[in-house]
């Protein structure tokens, strides 16, 4: 018959060529995402060495001489889990509230729609709502206050990933515990905590992930210094901050050092992202879905 | 609240006959239910606080300005105390508008793969890829413009420029150094590209399978079904994931600001450099306490970036959402 | 009998599952053919392997030829969607497509570009409208979304949709399953009239619907053909012991 052969009218070529620019779109992200990894390892691997991780800058580090960004690690994983305790202290009574109180309601909606709005705005505001907040109250910048600005841009994050994450857990087992007689306070603390185990072990890795990778809030409040923070109320240093001043230093010796701090803070965010990843698929298989 | 708390129903009509350890928990459930309730005001709270805190710190320089000459004007001298935004207004918008420009086409198309091509592996493949890209930190994006995307745009993309389309002022070359509008566009597209896909990856799985299979069923090619039938239904949320993308764009701070230039001027091309909102407040943070003024005139840019943004967000969270809740009939 | 589909030692595989065993028919030219069986033995899978909807589900893996007029339409050089244009398929919920009354019928006409100007359309419109039954009730709001009609007006109107692309064989799957009674009744007649210019494959899990339709009938039972004629045939004398056990209302 033939009636049925390919005739390659224009729609069939239309249909083709839109898929073909669709691959190469998916090859262009994917690649990007291949040649930052690519460009930050290539050229932080050189520098790095184990004084970087195991020492703080010596005197003249600056200009090139020994030392290494202890100050900066140490410093941004007191930020970034201070600031992810602080966060989770807030973010789990709302999201237990959302589940067991709100659900689908009107006012869940406003307050997912609050949440989702505050996830929007930039870090750079956070900072200098941070600085508002610390001539109001008088503090300087210190460990303390950039935890505090770092606990507030992760509270969206955190709450709306546990949200994400309890709002599929089935009604029913609510549902048959309320009927045993428990209350709803009762049946959030015990049956809503066991499934939210995944989604707070997800939402603490993201929200971690988020505060040690951000600079323009931290730049703000926390200041910067070459020693390990002993005090809540002393400046720290941080990683993006770290990569940030020494790529802007003169000396190529301290730009490598730069390179190779951006290579170890790319470390620490993949291995979170994998490792959370990994925990949920795995924590996963424990409740009941 | 409308729903029945039946504890609460129990203790109330039984009256006498509750047992003290009923009661009491009761009572713990109340207050849990109060406490808790007090939390989720939190985020609405902190919006209006932190616009009303920065409304506060920039009232000083609304008074001493007006709105015009901040917004319009194009001398900034602070020394002199002369505060024009202008060309810090109009460096975010270039930057934005570059960004989101370069962004939308790929991501329009790896989301209509993802959603309506590809195999599933394949979707499995590219969901962890697109977390990473989201995890990555802005200061790397910045190292890696610093490091791949300025050479590139000074030694291919300016000299091709030059060649081809010099005449165009928007394609002209004025500072041949590769910092400037277009290498912070590419970083910013790259940055924003995980967050757009993903929302319109999400926008396309709304619409009900039937549909697709209605079209392809008198016999249309999938991409007809996807223009006629797909698209038509998910537009405004397409419009609105872009929206949301411009707004992650505007507040970038630190990889724009390794990338762009940051010299005060109005720009005419995409070659240019240019010196953006953020920017502009993350590096004069240090001095603005020291001359008079500095420190509203700065807030004031972060209240600006801060309303622009606000809008931006809940527009398009709105018409999200409301995709995402649409009964089909 | 003239054979209109031939299905040729059909196997299908849904990931490591095996819905379709070695399916060997064929399906007779404009008659109605009525696929049978309890739920869930693959009479949908069947019907959709004819006009390869079944490669629209990841992970489905098909063997064996299904052909139409003799042609294989599984075939490397065959365009899918002139086979899904040659075979028509009305779904088992009406789904309308979001636009006008209009705009349905004129949806596919338009992708093959079928008519040459407005005027062609519109009269194309209309008789396709009259076929399906549905002129009369509609013809004063063609430009109502197709949303507003009734759930049997809606299944109507796909069958409008699906004819005016001229198919040869028209394919339903469980068609009336979603309707009231009378508006299945009137899809019923709608097919009985249209016998003459289509080859026709039901599949009904309602025995009384197969004795009422078809004048050919496949039974199926857990992803195999167990016996396929004539309907007088095998209604008044089963071959097969477990067609007769169907047919007795034992299973």
């Amino acid at each position: 018959m033939g009636l049925m052969k390919k005739k390659w009218q224009r729609r069939h070529i239309v249909e083709a060529f839109i898929k073909f620019m669709m691959r190469v779109s998916l090859v262009i992200v994917a690649g990007a995402l291949g040649l930052i990894l690519w460009i930050v390892i290539v050229r932080g691997l050189p520098a790095l060495s184990w004084d970087m991780v195991t020492k703080i800058p010596e005197g003249g580090y600056y200009m090139g001489k020994g030392g290494g960004i202890l100050n900066a690690i140490l410093g941004s994983l007191y930020l970034a889990a201070g600031g992810t305790l602080l966060a989770m202290i807030f973010s789990v009574p709302i999201a237990m509230y959302l589940k067991t109180y709100l659900g689908e309601s009107k006012w869940g909606h406003y307050v997912r729609l609050s949440l989702d709005v505050l996830w929007g705005i930039p870090s750079i505001v956070y900072g200098a709502f941070g600085f508002t907040l610390m001539i109001a109250l008088g503090i300087r910048a210190s460990l303390l206050a950039g935890i505090i600005i770092l606990a507030l841009i992760e509270l969206p994050i955190m709450t709306r990933a546990m949200d994400e994450v309890i709002r599929r857990m089935p009604v029913d087992l609510e549902h048959a515990a309320l009927a045993l007689g428990s209350t709803k306070f009762e049946v959030a603390l015990r049956v809503v905590t066991r499934q939210m185990l995944p989604g707070i072990t997800t939402a603490i890795l993201l929200g971690f992930g988020r505060g040690i990778g951000d600079a323009a809030s931290v730049l703000f409040t926390a200041g910067y210094t070459d020693r390990i923070p002993t005090s809540l109320m002393r400046p720290t240093a941080s990683l993006p901050l770290a990569v940030f001043f020494q790529l802007g230093s003169p000396y190529p010796e301290v730009q490598q050092r730069g390179y190779a701090a951006a290579l170890i803070l790319t470390i620490i965010v993949l291995a979170v992202s994998l490792g959370s990843r990994w925990l949920s698929a795995r924590l996963n298989k424990y409740t009941i879905k | 609240m409308s729903e029945i708390d039946t504890s609460q129903l129990i203790s109330k009509t039984t009256g006498r006959l509750t047992r003290p350890v009923v009661a009491s928990r009761a009572r713990q459930n109340e207050f849990a239910r109060r406490t808790f309730f007090v939390f989720t005001l939190l985020p609405v709270f902190l919006i209006l606080t932190v616009t009303v805190a920065l409304l506060v710190r920039s009232w000083p320089i609304l008074q001493a300005y007006s709105l015009s000459d901040l917004i319009f004007g194009d001398v900034w001298k602070p020394t002199n105390g002369q505060f024009g935004f202008w060309p810090f207004i109009l460096g975010t918008f270039w930057v934005t508008a570059v960004g989101v420009i370069l962004a939308v086409p790929p991501c329009l198309l790896t989301s209509i793969y993802l959603a309506e091509y590809a195999h599933s592996r394949t979707r499995s493949i590219a969901k962890p890829v697109l977390d990473l890209l989201a995890a990555i930190p802005p200061v790397v994006y910045g190292v890696w413009g610093l490091l791949a995307i300025v050479p590139f745009v000074d030694e291919v993309l300016a000299p091709l420029s030059d060649r081809w389309l010099g005449p165009i002022s928007i394609f002209s070359v004025n500072q041949p150094t590769g910092f400037g509008i277009l290498a912070a566009g590419i970083v910013l597209a790259v940055m924003i590209a995980p967050l757009i896909i993903s929302v319109m990856y999400e926008i396309f799985s709304t619409v009900p399978n039937d549909l697709r299979h209605a079209s392809l069923a008198v016999g249309a090619t999938q991409w007809q079904t996807i223009r006629n039938i797909v698209l038509p239904q998910v537009a405004p949320g397409i419009l609105a994931a872009v929206v949301l993308g411009a707004s992650r764009a505007l507040g970038e701070t630190i990889a724009v600001l390794m990338v762009v230039g940051n010299i005060p001027q109005v720009p005419t091309s995409i070659f240019d450099s240019a010196y953006p909102l953020p920017a502009l407040i993350a590096n004069n943070y240090g001095e603005m306490m020291s001359i008079p003024l500095y420190d509203a005139a700065l807030l004031s840019a972060a209240l600006v970036l801060l309303v622009v943004i606000l809008i931006f967000n809940i527009l398009s969270i709105l018409v999200i959402q409301r995709m995402r809740s649409r009964k089909w009939a | 009998m003239d054979t209109h589909i031939q299905v040729k030692n059909l196997n299908v595989y849904y990931g490591k599952q095996q819905a379709l065993k070695d399916i060997n028919i064929e399906i007779p030219k404009n008659q109605i053919t009525v696929i049978m069986g309890p739920s869930g033995c693959g009479k949908t899978t069947l019907l959709k392997s004819l006009n390869r909807f079944l490669e629209l589900t990841d992970g489905t893996r098909i063997e064996g030829e299904v052909l139409v007029d003799e042609q294989n339409i599984y075939a490397r050089e065959v365009d899918v969607t002139e086979v899904r244009k040659v075979v028509g398929l009305l779904a088992q919920r009406p789904s309308p497509l979001p636009m006008s009354i209009y705009d349905n019928v004129v949806y596919g006409m338009n992708i093959h570009k079928l008519k040459k100007d407005r005027k062609e359309y519109k009269a194309a419109v209309r008789h396709y409208l009259e076929i399906a039954g549905l002129w009369d009730e509609v013809h004063k709001r063609m430009h109502d979304p197709a949303t507003s009609l009734s759930i049997g007006q809606q299944q109507r109107l796909c069958l409008a949709r699906g004819l005016a692309v001229e198919p040869e064989i028209i394919l339903g799957d469980e068609p009336t399953s979603a309707l009231d009674p009378i508006s299945s009744q009137n899809i019923e007649s709608r097919l009985i009239e249209l016998k003459q210019q289509y080859t026709t494959v039901i599949v009904t899990h309602t025995l009384r619907q197969a004795k009422r339709l078809a004048d050919y009938v496949i039974y199926m039972y857990l992803g195999e053909v167990i016996e396929a004629g004539p309907a007088k045939e095998v209604f008044s004398n089963p071959q097969h012991e477990r067609t007769r056990a169907y047919l007795e209302g034992q299973i």
